[in-house]
């Protein structure tokens, strides 16, 4: 052991949480858990979705007040419990996905809404601008603190909410999926002002279900399964079987599921998409979607999935570029168009664009066919849709007390199983899945990769947008990557060699040029 | 230990499943406690509330705003607005008396007064539907325009029929209960149907819950929000038509003045959602009746005429202030 490493193992941790256990009625939410963080170490946090993360830094901020027998100590010292404001007064910060800036207040007002310098009683302009100008150039950044939020990128008012942290003396920053909306750029930008914050000593408590993130970047990673902790692991033992058998409880190996044939190339065509154009950002993208393929499009964030998928599925309009569908022809204006034709899509948004949230389960998996059900005169069949419910709760592992709930009340795994069925109602031939494991918990993506892969054994055409890697190569045929709105290239696995991850970073990249 | 982790989600779920059903009993109940605080109320400061002829007549009063608000919630639960339905109502009133002085065919006045408001209804559809423009602004040059149509179609002036074919509808009753109370009745029950037991209803509550996702779930939005707008267009018709039977006479400038505030009202006392998605029919039955019940109470309590706005007001925000605040507590629980 280093002299270094010595000294790190007696150094003062900065947070120590012990035994923290928390119940809401007959609910266990957390039950003890612990968990060390020193200063200037980023320590991901991860786990499913329910395993208690979030109510374990609802903890730490204050916002819950833990079970008698837990506590929290700073600097070694305890620490006030279910209190936000002496949370925050002791150093922590908390960064949540749905960002809480106003978008007309530039970014000095932001910084210290609520907490404004002052003088004589009134808000002291040149001080706020003068302090905010200091706190964001401890984080590199070039936008201004004057600029108004508005114009700044989702990422740079991430850095806002950052320099908010700062602007408290924050010591402690908890930062919840940040960078679930960021394009990679943003996410490079966001890493190198974490790494600042890491030398200038501050702890990072980093919620996370990418994989490659909490590579890349943490020091310690601890694990919560079942609202328990299960473990740490040091950077030096870091490996993604070992984290996912945490995670799970189970190992890695039947994780991807790929059982399916993958097809040869004379296998018929499903949809054949030709030039497509919008005008903008997509121009001339053609492939060949086979039938009981799983075509993976891949591709950095901003270079077009989305964007080619909509237009596919006639969400959006194309200028140009012709579609087949099983040989012939086809002409597709609108969403509708394409679900009659037999074209579905799955949203990468589930909740703005996907769920009815205040709808029940199972409305919502029957809002596409609820016409080819109805019974005379455009009345419902209540009967059909329960049916289809109950088949879809069966199918695909659904968990829920009752069909007649709301879909917001739903996990977010459940909620994109939701969705999936009721694309599957549609009874598709080709299906277009947008990040279909985005924001679900481990658990819920292998049983998602199951589905996947009894879709092409039953010889439906899948196109799968992914921008996780491992889920690309575990589970698609074929992969298409897309690069600037174009199709930059293709790979393709050949005779015991599997497809290659740095072969598709490449042409995404642009790198192989 | 899996099992214990299992048996403790099941007796979780058991509890979900209970508080969601009593939540949404308190839900479907709504502002009926209030309407009931408030007659009670009434006929403790005025015993002459609670007879049979004040009840028939608090029923009849809110009728036609209460034919109104039905159309009325169509549109707010796919989060539009209709502002016209208070001049749609005038210029089909309007319409209405004009065509019963045709001899022979006055009858046709009721339909000729639907008709009409079915066809601003469906303009304003097709404005909002088709050229995308925002509800409020389009109904709101309706609200100005149909106005105006409806004075220029008796030349400003009012027309009268003192031998209205159909005055029955406005005046007359079937087994002791006033037809305009039956015609709203009919409105409430046969737009509960269509809300709640067809596939457009469940449409309805698809676009006003979330717009885009009912689009990319194949759902023809244009389509949905044209037929909130005829229906409510319609209704204002069917309005015009009873205000007219009820009157004898309609007059393009003075008639259904403000008259969509109070369904606006109705709607949302009646607890359905300002941005769309959540609501009933039964909520603005209730929610029309208790602005009835307030009017009439306020009357026989002898409040005066400048009071009563100032109350029925404070009454609507805190109505709607108290709902609030139990939907809150019930979110919590």
């Amino acid at each position: 052991m280093s002299a270094i490493a010595r000294i790190e193992t007696v150094r003062q941790p900065v947070l120590e949480m012990r035994h923290i256990s928390k119940t809401f009625g007959p609910i266990r939410a957390l039950h003890d858990v612990s968990l060390t963080v020193h200063a200037g170490e980023l320590h991901a946090l991860m786990g499913e979705n329910g395993a208690g993360k979030s109510t374990l830094m609802k903890v730490l901020s204050g916002a819950y007040r833990p079970d008698p027998g837990g506590e929290i100590l700073i600097d070694g010292m305890p620490a006030a419990t279910g209190d936000p404001i002496k949370a925050r007064a002791a150093g922590i910060a908390v960064i949540y996905q749905e960002l809480s800036l106003a978008p007309n207040l530039s970014v000095a007002q932001n910084i210290f809404l609520g907490n404004e310098p002052r003088r004589f009683g009134i808000v002291d302009r040149e001080q706020c601008n003068r302090r905010a100008s200091d706190i964001i150039a401890r984080l590199g950044v070039t936008f201004s603190a004057r600029t108004p939020v508005t114009n700044l990128s989702l990422g740079e008012r991430q850095l806002v909410e950052i320099a908010r942290a700062l602007s408290t003396n924050a010591r402690i920053i908890v930062m919840d999926e940040p960078t679930t909306s960021l394009t990679s750029r943003e996410t490079d930008r966001l890493f190198e002002v974490i790494a600042t914050l890491k030398s200038q000593g501050i702890a990072i408590i980093y919620i996370s279900h990418r994989m490659e993130e909490v590579y890349q970047l943490a020091d310690r990673v601890s694990v919560l399964r079942d609202s328990g902790y299960v473990g740490t692991l040091d950077r030096a033992d870091l490996n993604a079987s070992r984290l996912v058998s945490m995670m799970v409880g189970r190992d890695l190996s039947t994780f991807y599921k790929k059982d399916h044939r993958p097809p040869d190339s004379k296998r018929a065509v499903a949809l054949s998409v030709r030039g497509m154009s919008n005008g903008n950002l997509i121009k001339n993208c053609s492939f060949d979607l086979h039938k009981g393929e799983v075509l993976a499009l891949a591709g950095l964030v901003g270079s077009g999935r989305t964007e080619l998928a909509r237009l596919i599925f006639g969400a959006d309009r194309h200028i140009s570029g012709t579609l087949e569908l099983g040989g012939k022809p086809i002409s597709i204006g609108s969403p509708s168009e394409a679900l009659d034709a037999g074209i579905a899509y799955l949203t990468e948004d589930r909740k703005q664009l996907g769920l009815f949230l205040d709808m029940s389960i199972s409305d919502n998996i029957s809002m596409g066919v609820l016409a080819r059900d109805a019974k005379a005169g455009g009345l419902r069949d209540f009967a059909a849709a329960e049916k289809r419910a109950a088949k879809a709760m069966s199918d695909l592992s659904i968990r829920t007390s009752s069909v007649q709930a709301n879909a917001g009340s739903l996990s977010g795994g459940n909620q994109q199983k939701v969705l999936l069925a009721r694309l599957l109602e549609t009874e598709p031939q080709v299906v277009i899945l947008d990040e279909p494991t985005r924001g679900v918990d481990v658990g819920a993506k292998s049983e998602i990769y199951r589905l996947i892969d009894n879709l092409a054994k039953k010889g439906i055409a899948i196109l799968m947008i992914s921008s996780e890697l491992p889920e690309v190569i575990g589970i698609a045929d074929r992969v298409l990557v897309m690069r600037d709105g174009t199709i930059a290239g293709e790979v393709t696995a050949s005779e015991g060699e599997p497809l290659r991850q740095e072969a598709i970073m490449e042409l995404a990249t642009g790198a192989a040029q | 230990m899996t099992d214990k982790v299992a048996d403790t989600m099941k007796a979780d779920d058991r509890a979900l499943g209970r508080s969601t059903r009593w939540r949404t009993a308190i839900a479907a109940l709504g502002m009926l406690p209030i309407l009931i605080l408030l007659a009670v109320g009434f006929q403790f400061i005025n015993p002459r509330f609670f007879t049979q002829t004040n009840l028939l007549i608090v029923m009849q009063q809110s009728s036609i705003n209460i034919v109104l608000a039905a159309g009325m919630t169509f549109v707010i639960l796919t989060g539009g607005i209709d502002l016209s339905v208070g001049s749609i109502l005038a210029a089909s009133a309007m319409v209405a008396v004009m065509v019963s002085l045709v001899p022979d065919w006055g009858l046709l006045g009721v339909p000729a007064a639907i008709l009409v408001g079915l066809g601003f209804g469906v303009i304003n559809g097709l404005l909002i539907a088709y050229i995308k423009l925002p509800p409020f602004i389009v109904t709101l040059g309706s609200l100005t325009a149909v106005r105006g149509v409806a004075r220029l179609l008796g030349q400003d002036t009012t027309v009268f029929n003192s031998d209205l074919p159909f005055d029955f509808i406005g005046n007359g009753s079937l087994f002791g209960v006033p037809w305009l109370v039956i015609i709203a009745l009919a409105v409430v029950v046969l737009s509960w149907l269509v809300l709640k037991r067809t596939v457009l209803g469940t449409w309805i509550y698809a676009v006003g819950g979330n717009a885009e996702a009912a689009r990319l779930t194949g759902i023809k939005v244009p389509l949905v929000l044209l037929f909130v707008y005829g229906v409510s267009g319609l209704l204002a018709g069917l309005g015009g038509a009873m205000s007219a039977a009820r009157l004898y006479a309609a007059n393009g400038l003075q008639l259904g003045q403000s008259y969509e505030l109070d369904a606006i009202a109705a709607v949302i006392l009646g607890g359905t959602s300002f941005v769309g998605g959540v609501g009933s029919i039964w909520g603005t039955l209730i929610g029309g009746l208790i602005i009835a019940v307030l009017s009439n109470g306020l009357i026989l309590a002898g409040v005066s005429d400048i009071w009563q706005y100032i109350i029925k007001g404070l009454v609507i925000i805190v109505a709607v202030a108290l709902d609030r605040y139990r939907l809150q507590a019930g979110a919590r629980t």
